[in-house]
Parts: C-alpha cells; sequence; structure tokens
C-alpha cells in the first residue's frame, strides 16, 4: 500500500491529504503545530473552549469538515508536534524523513524515520520584511504575528498600531486588530495605485475564476470603511523610533520604485508596527531533496510540472512554496499533488482550475510586487540580519571587498544565525546585487550556495541526534 | 612564464599567489566562484596533532611556519583588514584519549611526532581541565599541541588571491576546462567553456574534481571525493577554548574504508557557535547529509564534553576533500604530460598545507632548490595511477 | 501598556479560560490555559525578553516559528521559540543574553 508523506498541514497539506486517501493510498501527515491549519486556518487553542470559532476562522464549516475528514481517516496517520529536522535524499529512493515529535524546542523528543513511497512538501511561506532603521525594536511586528496573536490567542499587540507593506494579506490583518480592539491608524500599501491596477485590472475575464476574492475585498473594504482605518496606497513606513521600543513611525509617500519622495515623512506615534512585504516561501526541504528552484519576479520557488511534481521523482511541492498564491491555489495544487503521488490521474476540470490559480499567482506578483526603492530607506547602521546584527555599512564594506555573496556572508555572519538566513537571505542577496554569474551557480556535488540551504531544516539538540530513533 | 591554475581553492590561490609574487603571469580558472567548493565546507583547521611522522608532517611543519609570514605579506600588498579577514587563530588543540587502549596509543603518537619535531606534551588531569573546563572527566590521557590554528577558509582564500591579483594575476570564474591545448604532446593551454588559455605550465587544483580535469587533459590521476559532515549550534556562551579532538581522529583519518568513520572534534567560533565534526565516508557526491553519521558525531562529541547534550544544533553542512589512496597529496610535474603540473590531494589537510604546497610547487617550477624532499608527493605513485579515479 | 487579552467576557468567539500562571525571570504572570509562551508575555505588556549581540532588546517578530527571534529558556531548556511554545502553568521563563563577539 503506498505511502504518502505529506509536510505542512496547512491547506495545501490538507487538500493534498484529503485526495491521497480519496485515491486509496495510506498518508502520514506532519506539521510542527499541535494542531492543523498553517497560517490561513490557524485555529483557537482548544483549551479556549471557543463556543464561536467561526467568529475568527475562515469558512469554519468548511474546513472543520475537512480537518475531521482527513485527520480521523483510518489510513491517515496525523503528527502533530513534529518537526522534519534532516530529509536525507536516498539515490533512487523517496528521501528518507528525520522526525522529532515533542514540544516545539523541547529536549527527548520522539525520533522517528518515516520512508514513504512518494513526498508532497506543502511547507508554507513566512512573511518577507524588508529592513528599515529601527524595524529590531521591540513592537515591530510582521504582519503575520498580528493576525496570529489577534485570531488564534485573542491578543493584542498594540493600541495604536500601523500596518505597513504590500498586498490584500494587510486588509485581514487589520481587521483581526481591530476585532481584538487595537486602534489601526493606517494601512499602507508600499505600491502605487497605478502598479496595483495594473497587475489587477489588465485581462479581468483571467480573472473571472476568482471572482469570491473580489467579495473578499469587499467585505475588507466595508469593514475599514466602518472602523474608519485610513488605507493608502504607495505608502510605507520607513523608519520607526523609539528608545528601548516603538514609540512612533516614519511614514513616507513613495514612488513607484519604493523611493521616498523628499519631505513627504510624517511622524505618527505608534506603539506597534506591523509589517509585510510579501511572503518568502519555506524552502529548506525542498533544497534538501534536490529539487529544481524557479525564479520569478516574485522571488524563488519549487519548479513543478502540471501534476505539482518536482523535478525529484515522486516528490511533490505543493502551496506557497511553488508560488504565492493564498489558499485557493494552495487548495488545488495541494488536490492535484496528493492525487499525483497517489498515482491517480488529474481530472480535467481540477487541471483547469490550477491553471486558473498558476494566473492568480502570477496577478498577486505583478500586482504587489517589491521593488528596489527600499534600498535608500537605508541607514549605515541599520540591521540587515536580525539574528547577527549585521549593518548595512558591514555588509557593504565586506561584499565590496570581493564582490562575493559567500564570502560576505561568512564574514559578517549575516544569515548564519538562527534563522539561517531565512528573513535576510533575499534581502542580502537584494543589497549585493552586483552578483556574479558564478555567485549564483550551484557548484555540483557540492551544497547549494543558496541562502537558503539547511540540511538540518529545524533545530535539534545533540542529545535528540545521537538517540535512537523510534521505530 | 605563463601559468594557468585550474581551481581556485585554498590550494589554487595559494599557488597563484606564490608565484605571482616571484613574478610568474598567472591566471586561475574556476567552474564556479573562489573558495566555493571544498574550501567553503570545512573548519579551517591548520593542524599538525593529526599528523605522524612523514612527508605528510614535514609538509605541515613548513606550511604552518609559512602561513604567519604569508598573511603578513598580504598584510603589507593589500592592507591590514585583507590580512585580519583572516581571522587567523594560533588556538591550539588538545587531543584526548578516553580508553585504555587509546591512551597507549596517543602517547606512542605523540612520542614519534616529538621526535619528528612537533611541540607537544602531555596534560595532567588538573591541567587538562584548567585548559577546557566542560572537558570530560573520564579521560585517559590529553595532549597539547600549541601549534594548531585556525583560518576562516573562505577569507584566507580571497586573501590569497587578492595577494595574487595584486602582483599582477587574473582571475576567471565560472570557466569550466573541457580539454587540453596541444603542441607536439606538450600541453600548450587548455580549452575551455570561455575558449582557449595558452600557458607554459597548467597546474591542477582541482581538488575532488582533480580526477576530472586531468582525465579531460588526458593524463588522469586517481583523486577521489571523501566526504566529511559538521554539525553547528545555536550560539553559546564560551565552553570550548581549543581545537579539542578524542584520539580516534587519527585513526579516521588514515583509514581507507569506504565505510564510514567518525571521531570528535569540537571546537567554539567567533560569534558564539561551535563547530562539531568530523565525519569521513566515501561517497558520491551527491547532496544530502547522511543521518548516521550525525548521530555518530553527536553521541562522541557527547562523550567528550557532556554540557554538549543539551546544545541545540541549527545547521549540518558537508564536503568533499580530495583524497588519494595512499593518503599523501600530489604536488609536482606529471610525467606523462610534459606542461601539466598537479597540486592537490589534500585530503582533509588542505586549509594548513596550501601555503607549503604553495612555496613547494614555485621552487619546483622555477627550477630552484626546494624547501623539503617533494619525492613522496610525486606523481607516477601506483596509488594515483590506478583506476580511472573520475569522480561521479 | 502595550499588548492585552480580550477579556472573555467582552470575546464574541465566546471562551471559558482556565486561569494560569507562568513565571519570567521570577516574576508571576498570569496567563490562560491554551496561550503561548509568548502570547502571556506580550498580554501581560512585555514586549521584549532577550539581549541580542548588540545588548539591545528583543521580544517577539513573527509569531509563528520562522524567525528565531523570541528564544528563551524554559524550564532550562535554552532556545526555545516561545511564540510556538504552548504555556503549562508553572512554566518558568528565564531570559537569555548573547554575547557581543
Amino acid at each position: 500500500m503506498t505511502l504518502i508523506a505529506i509536510v505542512g498541514a496547512g491547506p495545501a497539506g490538507l487538500a493534498a491529504a484529503e485526495s491521497a486517501l480519496s485515491a486509496g493510498a495510506n498518508v502520514v501527515i506532519i506539521d510542527l503545530n499541535d494542531s492543523p491549519g498553517g497560517q490561513y486556518h490557524r485555529q483557537l487553542p482548544e483549551d479556549y473552549h471557543a463556543a464561536n470559532p467561526e467568529r475568527v476562522h475562515h469558512d469554519w464549516a468548511s474546513f472543520r469538515k475537512m480537518r475531521d475528514t482527513v485527520l480521523s481517516h483510518p489510513r491517515c496517520q496525523w503528527l502533530a508536534n513534529t518537526v522534519v529536522f534532516n530529509l536525507e535524499p536516498r539515490p533512487d529512493e523517496v528521501p528518507r524523513l528525520h522526525v522529532a515529535t515533542g514540544p516545539i524546542d523541547s529536549s527527548a523528543r520522539q525520533r522517528r524515520v518515516i520512508e514513504p513511497d512518494a513526498l508532497v512538501l506543502a511547507t508554507g511561506a513566512h512573511d518577507r520584511v524588508v529592513p528599515f532603521p529601527g524595524w529590531t525594536l521591540p513592537g515591530v511586528y510582521t504582519a503575520g504575528a498580528a493576525q496570529t496573536l489577534a485570531r488564534t490567542e485573542r491578543v493584542g499587540i498594540g493600541h495604536r498600531v500601523v500596518v505597513s507593506g504590500t498586498g490584500p494579506f494587510l486588509l485581514p490583518v487589520a481587521q483581526s486588530l481591530t476585532d481584538v480592539g487595537a486602534d489601526v491608524v493606517a494601512v499602507l500599501e508600499a505600491n502605487t495605485v497605478t502598479t496595483v491596477a495594473r497587475g489587477w485590472l489588465v485581462h479581468p475575464h483571467r480573472l473571472a475564476a476568482h471572482s469570491n476574492k473580489l467579495r473578499d475585498l469587499g467585505h475588507y473594504g466595508w469593514h475599514h470603511v466602518r472602523h474608519r482605518i485610513s488605507v493608502r496606497t504607495g505608502r510605507a513606513v520607513v523608519a520607526v523610533l523609539g528608545d528601548s521600543r516603538v514609540e512612533a513611525a516614519v511614514i513616507a509617500r513613495l514612488d513607484s520604485n519604493w523611493t521616498p519622495v523628499a519631505g513627504s515623512e510624517r511622524v505618527v506615534a505608534v506603539d506597534a508596527v506591523c509589517v509585510g512585504h510579501g511572503f518568502t516561501p519555506s524552502l529548506e526541504l525542498a533544497l534538501a531533496a534536490g529539487c529544481r528552484m524557479t525564479s520569478t519576479v516574485a522571488g524563488t520557488f519549487v519548479a513543478v510540472d502540471d501534476a505539482q511534481l518536482t523535478s525529484v521523482p515522486k516528490v511533490y511541492a505543493a502551496g506557497e512554496i511553488t508560488g504565492i498564491g493564498g489558499v485557493d491555489s494552495a487548495d488545488v495544487e495541494g488536490r492535484v499533488a496528493g492525487l499525483a503521488a497517489a498515482g491517480g490521474d488529474v481530472p480535467a476540470r481540477l487541471a483547469q482550475k490550477l491553471a486558473a490559480a498558476q494566473h492568480f499567482v502570477g496577478r498577486l506578483g505583478d500586482a504587489h510586487p517589491v521593488r528596489d526603492g527600499w534600498r535608500s530607506w537605508l541607514e549605515d547602521d541599520t540591521t540587515i540580519c536580525r539574528c547577527e546584527n549585521t549593518t548595512f555599512g558591514q555588509l557593504r564594506t565586506a561584499y565590496e571587498v570581493d564582490l562575493s555573496l559567500r564570502a560576505t556572508r561568512l564574514a559578517t555572519r549575516a544569515g548564519l544565525g538562527p534563522c539561517q538566513g531565512r528573513f535576510c537571505g533575499a534581502n542580502v542577496d537584494a543589497l549585493c546585487c552586483a552578483v556574479s554569474q558564478s555567485d549564483r551557480q550551484q557548484t555540483e556535488g557540492t551544497p547549494a550556495a543558496a541562502a537558503q540551504s539547511r540540511p538540518i531544516a529545524q533545530p535539534v539538540r545533540l542529545s535528540e541526534i545521537a538517540a535512537q530513533p523510534d521505530d | 612564464m605563463r601559468v594557468l591554475i585550474v581551481g581556485a581553492g585554498i590550494v589554487g590561490c595559494a599557488v597563484a599567489r606564490e608565484l605571482s609574487a616571484h613574478g610568474v603571469t598567472v591566471e586561475v580558472l574556476d567552474r564556479s566562484a573562489p573558495g566555493s567548493a571544498t574550501t567553503a565546507h570545512c573548519e579551517g583547521n591548520i593542524l599538525v596533532s593529526d599528523k605522524g611522522p612523514g612527508p605528510e608532517l614535514v609538509l605541515q611543519q613548513l606550511s604552518r611556519r609559512l602561513w604567519p609570514d604569508v598573511l603578513d605579506a598580504i598584510g603589507d600588498d593589500c592592507g591590514r583588514e585583507v590580512a585580519d579577514s583572516v581571522e587567523w587563530e594560533p588556538k591550539g588543540g588538545i587531543v584526548v584519549a578516553t580508553t585504555a587502549d587509546g591512551a597507549e596509543g596517543l602517547t606512542k603518537f605523540a612520542a614519534a611526532q616529538a621526535e619528528a619535531g612537533v611541540t607537544t606534551h602531555a596534560l595532567s588531569a588538573d591541567e587538562a581541565h584548567a585548559a577546557e573546563p566542560f572537558l570530560t572527566r573520564d579521560f585517559t590521557a590529553a595532549y597539547h599541541y600549541p601549534d594548531d590554528a585556525q583560518v576562516q577558509p573562505v577569507a584566507a582564500t580571497f586573501a590569497l588571491l587578492r595577494g595574487a591579483l595584486h602582483h599582477g594575476a587574473r582571475i576567471h570564474p565560472g570557466v569550466t576546462v573541457t580539454g587540453p591545448v596541444m603542441e607536439s604532446g606538450v600541453l600548450r593551454g587548455v580549452m575551455t567553456t570561455a575558449g582557449a588559455f595558452a600557458a607554459d605550465a597548467v597546474i591542477n587544483c582541482a581538488g575532488p574534481w582533480a580526477a576530472t580535469v586531468s582525465a579531460s587533459l588526458g593524463a588522469p590521476v586517481n583523486v577521489k571525493p571523501r566526504r566529511g559532515n559538521l554539525l553547528v549550534t545555536t550560539p553559546q556562551p564560551a565552553t570550548v577554548f581549543h581545537k579539542v579532538y578524542d584520539a580516534d581522529y587519527v585513526g579516521a583519518v588514515g583509514s581507507g574504508d569506504a565505510d564510514l568513520q567518525t571521531s570528535t572534534v569540537v571546537e567554539s567560533t567567533r560569534g558564539g557557535p561551535l563547530l562539531i565534526g568530523s565525519s569521513r565516508e566515501r561517497t558520491s557526491m551527491s547532496v544530502g547529509i547522511s543521518m548516521i553519521s550525525l548521530e555518530q558525531m553527536a553521541r562522541k562529541a557527547i562523550r567528550l564534553f557532556p554540557h554538549l547534550a543539551g546544545v541545540q544544533v541549527m545547521r549540518a553542512y558537508g564536503g568533499f576533500r580530495p583524497y588519494v589512496d595512499d593518503h599523501l597529496p600530489v604536488i609536482g610535474a606529471d610525467p606523462r604530460l610534459p606542461g601539466l603540473w598537479h597540486a592537490t590531494g589534500h585530503e582533509g589537510g588542505g586549509i594548513g598545507l596550501a601555503v607549503g604546497t604553495a612555496a613547494l610547487l614555485r621552487a619546483q617550477l622555477l627550477g630552484q632548490p626546494t624547501p623539503m624532499g617533494a619525492d613522496d608527493f610525486r606523481v607516477d605513485r601506483p596509488a594515483l595511477l590506478n583506476g580511472s579515479g573520475v569522480a561521479s | 501598556m502595550s499588548g492585552w487579552l480580550v477579556p472573555a467576557a467582552d470575546d464574541p468567539v465566546g471562551r471559558s479560560d482556565t486561569p494560569i500562571e507562568i513565571s519570567l525571570d521570577g516574576e508571576v504572570l498570569r496567563g490562560i490555559a491554551g496561550q503561548t509562551l509568548a502570547g502571556i508575555l506580550i498580554s501581560n505588556g512585555v514586549s521584549a525578553w532577550r539581549t541580542d549581540s548588540a545588548g539591545q532588546p528583543r521580544g517577539l517578530f513573527c509569531a509563528i516559528g520562522s524567525c528565531f527571534e523570541c528564544l528563551a529558556t524554559v524550564n532550562g531548556e535554552t532556545d526555545v521559540r516561545l511564540c510556538r511554545r504552548r504555556a503549562q502553568s508553572g512554566d518558568a521563563v528565564t531570559s537569555q543574553a548573547r554575547s557581543s563577539s
């Protein structure tokens, strides 16, 4: 009986599990959280005993149905609180997964080895944030953090909050904040209205399959009007002021390349700033598996075919790691991946939905790009690598010496701290932008020069590595 | 004289600097970026402690003497910051045995090394714990090697390269050698993905690809990849002060088994993370960290430093040591093909041996008296010439 | 004080709370069962509990376990991501300071 391992129990992973199960396969689905849903369907804690979870949960009824169908299926093994800390490629076989189950970052977790017949990677994404002066002050959070705390813990992160970044995600973040009683001073979309409109409004018929998103947009728009939240385009928080925590945000008008318009800066007193400049996919397991990547203007993602198959046999990828497209794309990609992994054929209707989803991914990237002008927000002492406190000045000096990304990283330790470059990798690459072709090349047979190459994908204690896995 | 160096790793760049500083016109080719392969995936070790009496030890002693001089010269030529970027640290090493047999072996080994001129002395239990307070109480012998040192290997490679560029060398990254340029049976250059390069001598410094490169030039040498993995911990407050090894390290280096061998090496780095190694495996050059190598390294590290049990590993990486069956590098002219030279096969000692190799090769190339006998490193040895040796 | 937990009485999701207590560097903080350790700190107005290598205060950033900003020692275990660790009553959190280099 085919065993399909699915890493990630967000929308893509759950959809893959559902379709793989319906195609007759055995499924083991793994997630580091204690309940499924990923970011989009992140649930309230069980111990809250919420009587009305649908008040904070998107599509609660349909999510709960899918969750229960999948997790309680006799052919499904659900591994919560489980990290894949090492993905070990095997010649002519599907990679082996080394996992540890237990409270996150604890010691003496239970180790297991999983050798699946097929693998679906649905590891999602995290907020991308471009750096700016003051962004490491306590009180600066990602947009996702504000929403996670508000929706799934009922915690407000600040009384006067500004939300800044790019992408439709900023609107539900602002709503989550007002729902817990925060005063959202402004929602700032960095791209100009022209950029956003051009991205969305061109060939409107090709977005016909996504009319539900217009409805969502209307819903958020109405919320913002009702709560008198100011939504501005072509604006961003370009610096944060404060002594030991956030005290004020500097908001500037931006040109279409994100360069601040001189003299447009305003200082606004706030106690929290939430920033989200799009999303960075979590590629470490795909890289460890040897999957080929594809570079788009929106970033680097796992390359897949129309069955969501990567360049590695029997390894599939779905959801944000193949392109940022949100829940609907993740769902259809997951369905296709699970079906294909189980050896099924992708029916025409699903293939059409997949094509529409891929189109949406492209549109999102077109309408909400990250433009280079953010580099002009930086000062010499602006932190670029949060973990190692590498500043812009240090990075520039090191790179100018040898014009080598690798040498620069090793000399400044940018990207070599605990987050292993998840948050600074793309920014360091962009700042050292005079990258030579040979820097980008992967030297065959050696670990990739890619910022995201992380054979240990999640931290694990020496004692856990030393311990024998359970069977 | 015009020389082409194939491979801009630590050895290639050391040779480039040495030759160009002696008036040779040097061009360095690398299929990727300088210092991006084996050099970028190692610890940066410069060790006398792991070498028993023999030619490799002599080369290491030469090299160890030359390293600070070379860094001084680079400082003079290219500026203090370039030399400082190398993070030269003469931190010293401590080798520890944890069994009675291990103690006996280590004591004999150290005595032989001492006779060969290596500075080493036994440490009492008190001395060992003064030097390394977190070391296990459960050891049977410990020896201190004050001459073991450390550099940041990629920074060292770039510093050497900059020294070479200062003396007029040129670097061509992203260029792959595809074949020879021959003239009356003599190698007069190489064909590459960027066209032909002419030279009076071509020096193969291609590390794990030395076999591939030499085969493409018509004179294959049997240099093979030997995988090594390292663990990197999250940043820690300082608890380890030297390079600390268990005595197994010595045995692992000298073995020829294709199977996995591990032994413990633990050291701290600037910035706080500890490096824990190291394994040796003859595997194909595919990406991936074998779990079993990590398990063995972890167990042995905890045996040496029990406090490490609770420390988190945040990264693992591995590289390919260029390995010759008789465990000696190859340095010298290829008798089969006039115009071809080799300086490779340094296995796990490339960083430490680089500048000594460069001095030796320079003397050979320019017909000068050599700083040491080079016969043991010659090309026409059975270990180098048997088998196709092409890296897979 | 920035940071609060919506009182159960005001929460439309209809909670029934079980109060718990944890400590941060010995100081007792109150929360409810189901919260993450980071959530309890934030809702008690604590926005920083770590010192970075430049001696600056750090707290929470991404809240989903990707950025490794929110690390602290929990019941003696170092480097725990507080944003993903559910609080158990009696958990002792101690702050970590990264030495400069």
